[in-house]
């Protein structure tokens, strides 16, 4: 974005143009992350309710409560402003925003579609693991600022856990890392276009048992359930955040959504493909910046789409597990990391280096699923990476040239919309006169599953109304123990005209 | 606007608050303080790489010394705090000692620094690139063995010393691996041998001449009881797994 505007402006005002980039790169990314925050909070509450069998909000903003973290807030603004007096109050203050702003910082590298990213490096894997380490910084000025003796043992526990946790964790970057041969996420993301085999979770069974590991140790580094002992609410009140009230916590709580998003986007970039669906829609539909710039920015669009309901997947996966597991100790959270899952990721990461020794290719693509056909540009607008930097006159050994993955391997490209054979059917004549666009979409659009035209009316959600809701609809296990029946429409007392006189009859 | 060299704005930004926080480094009382002023410092020191555009080295420094040897240290700190540490005295034969090692520092380093040649020097606004040259790979490579930014080098002579970093990496691996079993072993459980049962065992062995060829296996079962059980327990098991003896318990 930058060097269009400069390309727009003279050369005495590019470094307004920069400043302007960087200011629009920050407001998107900042929206997002409040907004997933936001929608996190949203997400947690009902999914924690679906679990215990509730409902969770369902007043504030409407039928599904989603304006109730709007209310939440608010409350919090509104809370008084209490410091303690033991506390150390300039590092007590500045403890949220060095949180925040560290977790914040990581969405600077990630790429939300092809060539959208804010800073697009050649070591963006690397400078997402070291940003991520300076939380624990945060936390611990948190925990010893607050002058209380549960937010230190909170901070600590803290630091330990997540310090721990960078191990595994950084092993489990590294395999998927290893198999894109580049550290650039907007790189390892275009290798995996196409369809869901091409993803690098489906290369081998190591990086899909490093794909679970990552998982866990995404748990852990942000400290969910089940490895949130510094915020254990039975043990230690609230942990290091335990002195913090209204918009400090505020800043808190988000860091922790904002933390959740973006280790999912990681996990979703390195394993599950970034913005590449398991499906290639914008790809089928002919939506790539060569056909058009309105065409590739509505496939960047629909890629940003697929890659945010990634992360919102995997952040309901956690809300999940934190629903559902109870908290381990301590020391089981140290023995899970020394013990398990180092050894495990290095295993891993070995299986995974013999694996590309020994094989040509993924094991879904050795045995000729999903084939991959080597020509065309690297990036969807035809720009060619910048990390190619090596020069030709560099002679490897042969085997090093085996890999079809990597940086040295051609640049790849699935398959485009022309190679789709052409849609064959019975009444192929009568269906003549009908675009193949449209034939396309009707062919995407019945290859999903539960698709239906009536799919508007048989809402998963129920499409009735209650005045208030009965038991069936709010608790279905529980709605067949009550012997009293809820009935649609009530049925007055029969005002007979018998009277007793005649019942009697008399 | 065209005049201002946005690098030198920046340039001294970064090591303004570099210099900055070293100075409160050292002028804090409070040593918790000092710890984040040293995050800083160092945090500086980053943005200092990213600006010379060694992102890789930037990450580098923000992941080694950042997210790891300021926390350490102040894990450090926390573990071990008593009311003095919070508020450290310094002695004048400290501040001594540390003006006259500073002020050798100083001169080494402005000697190294003022020895560079002139046509080494800071960008002009007209040269800056518009975005940051790829440096990882070679880095990785160079560290392999292979300086790949320095392949078409003409002179054989000069191409033999440039063979790359791979001694330096495995010598560092090692001491790694060293510092790792080092401080594994450092911190192992520990077995402590409890002084009451130091003290039985020196009054039982008079008493046991007869089964002097037990007496070194019940040394070895008090040091193995002791790990992990109280004193009181150790020593009712010690009666218990020892010969039968009259011997009155207590």
């Amino acid at each position: 974005m930058a060097e269009r505007l400069t390309s727009w402006l003279d050369p005495s005002w590019h470094w307004l143009a920069y400043a302007i980039a960087g200011l629009v790169h920050a407001a998107l990314l900042l929206t997002l992350a409040l907004t997933a925050a936001a929608v996190s909070i949203w997400l947690e509450r009902k999914v924690a309710a679906r679990i215990q069998d509730r409902l969770g909000p369902t007043r504030v903003g409407g039928r599904y409560g989603w304006l109730q973290p709007l209310a939440d807030g608010l409350k919090l603004l509104g809370k008084e402003d209490i410091i303690p007096a033991a506390a150390d109050r300039l590092l007590f203050r500045a403890a949220p925003y060095l949180v925040y702003g560290a977790t914040f910082c990581t969405y600077m590298v990630l790429p939300f579609a092809s060539g959208w990213v804010a800073l697009p490096l050649d070591s963006a894997v690397f400078l997402f693991l070291a940003i991520a380490s300076l939380e624990v910084l945060g936390v611990i000025l948190a925990g010893y600022a607050s002058g209380s003796k549960y937010s230190l043992f909170g901070a600590m526990r803290e630091a330990a856990q997540v310090v721990s946790y960078e191990i595994p964790m950084a092993l489990c970057v590294v395999i998927p890392v290893m198999l894109a041969g580049t550290l650039s996420l907007s790189q390892i993301a275009e290798q995996q276009r196409g369809w869901l085999t091409n993803w690098l979770v489906f290369h081998n069974p190591f990086v899909f048992g490093a794909f679970f590991i990552y998982c866990a140790c995404a748990v852990a580094h942000t400290n969910r359930a089940p490895f949130d002992l510094p915020e254990a609410e039975s043990e230690l009140v609230a942990g290091f955040m335990t002195e913090y009230s209204g918009f400090r916590w505020v800043v808190f709580f988000m860091a922790e959504y904002a933390a959740m998003f973006a280790v999912s986007g990681l996990g979703a970039i390195l394993f599950l493909g970034g913005w590449n669906g398991p499906v290639p829609i914008a790809d089928l539909l002919g939506l790539r910046y060569d056909v058009g710039p309105l065409a590739g920015l509505a496939g960047n669009l629909l890629g940003t789409v697929n890659f945010i309901f990634k992360c919102f997947l995997g952040v309901v996966c956690m809300v999940w597990l934190r629903w559902t597991l109870p908290r381990l100790r301590v020391d089981q959270v140290m023995t899970l990391c020394l013990k398990y899952f180092i050894p495990l990721a290095t295993a891993m990461l070995a299986g995974c280096m013999l694996w590309q020794y020994a094989m040509k290719d993924g094991m879904l693509r050795s045995v000729g699923i999903g084939q991959r056909e080597a020509t065309g540009a690297d990036r969807q607008d035809g720009s060619r990476s910048s990390s190619m930097a090596l020069p030709d006159a560099l002679s490897l050994p042969d085997n090093h040239r085996r890999h079809p993955i990597g940086r040295h391997a051609p640049p790849v490209r699935y398959m485009a919309a022309a190679d789709v054979p052409p849609y064959q059917t019975a009444s192929s004549d009568a269906l003549r006169h009908v675009s193949p666009y449209a034939l396309k979409c009707a062919e995407i659009r019945c290859f999903f599953p539960g698709y239906s035209a009536r799919a508007k009316e048989s809402h998963v959600l129920g499409a009735k109304t209650y005045n208030f809701i009965p038991r069936e609809a709010y608790s279905p296990r529980r709605a067949g123990t009550c012997r009293f029946r809820w009935r649609k429409t009530w049925l007055h007392p029969v005002r007979s005209k018998i009277t007793r006189s005649s019942a009697l009859d008399l | 606007m065209d005049s201002i060299n946005w690098h030198a704005v920046l340039f001294f930004l970064f090591a303004g608050l570099a210099c900055g926080a070293g100075v409160a480094v050292v002028l804090c009382g409070n040593i918790v303080r000092m710890a984040f002023a040293l995050v800083a410092a160092l945090g500086a020191v980053a943005g200092l790489f990213f600006l010379a555009g060694a992102d890789f080295l930037g990450a580098l420094q923000l992941l080694v010394y950042v997210g790891g040897t300021v926390v350490l240290l102040v894990f450090g700190v926390m573990l071990t705090a008593q009311r003095p540490l919070f508020a450290l005295p310094c002695g004048i034969g400290q501040w001594v000692a540390a003006v006259m090692t500073s002020a050798c520092l100083l001169a080494l380093l402005l000697q190294a620094a003022l020895a560079v040649h002139e046509s080494i020097g800071p960008p002009q606004p007209g040269q800056l690139p518009a975005s940051l040259q790829p440096t990882t790979t070679q880095i990785g490579l160079a560290l392999l063995g292979l300086r790949a930014d320095r392949l078409h080098q003409p002179d054989p002579v000069l191409r033999k010393g440039m063979s790359g970093y791979l001694l330096p990496l495995e010598i560092a691996s090692v001491h790694l691996l060293v510092v790792l079993i080092g401080a594994v072993f450092l911190a192992r459980t520990k077995r402590h041998l409890s002084s009451d049962i130091l003290q039985r065992g020196q009054q039982r062995s008079p008493t046991l001449s007869d089964n002097s060829a037990n007496t070194p296996s019940h040394s070895g079962n008090t040091s193995s009881h002791s790990a992990s059980t109280s004193p009181h327990i150790g020593n009712t098991r010690f009666h218990s797994t020892g010969e039968q003896s009259n011997e009155p318990v207590d």
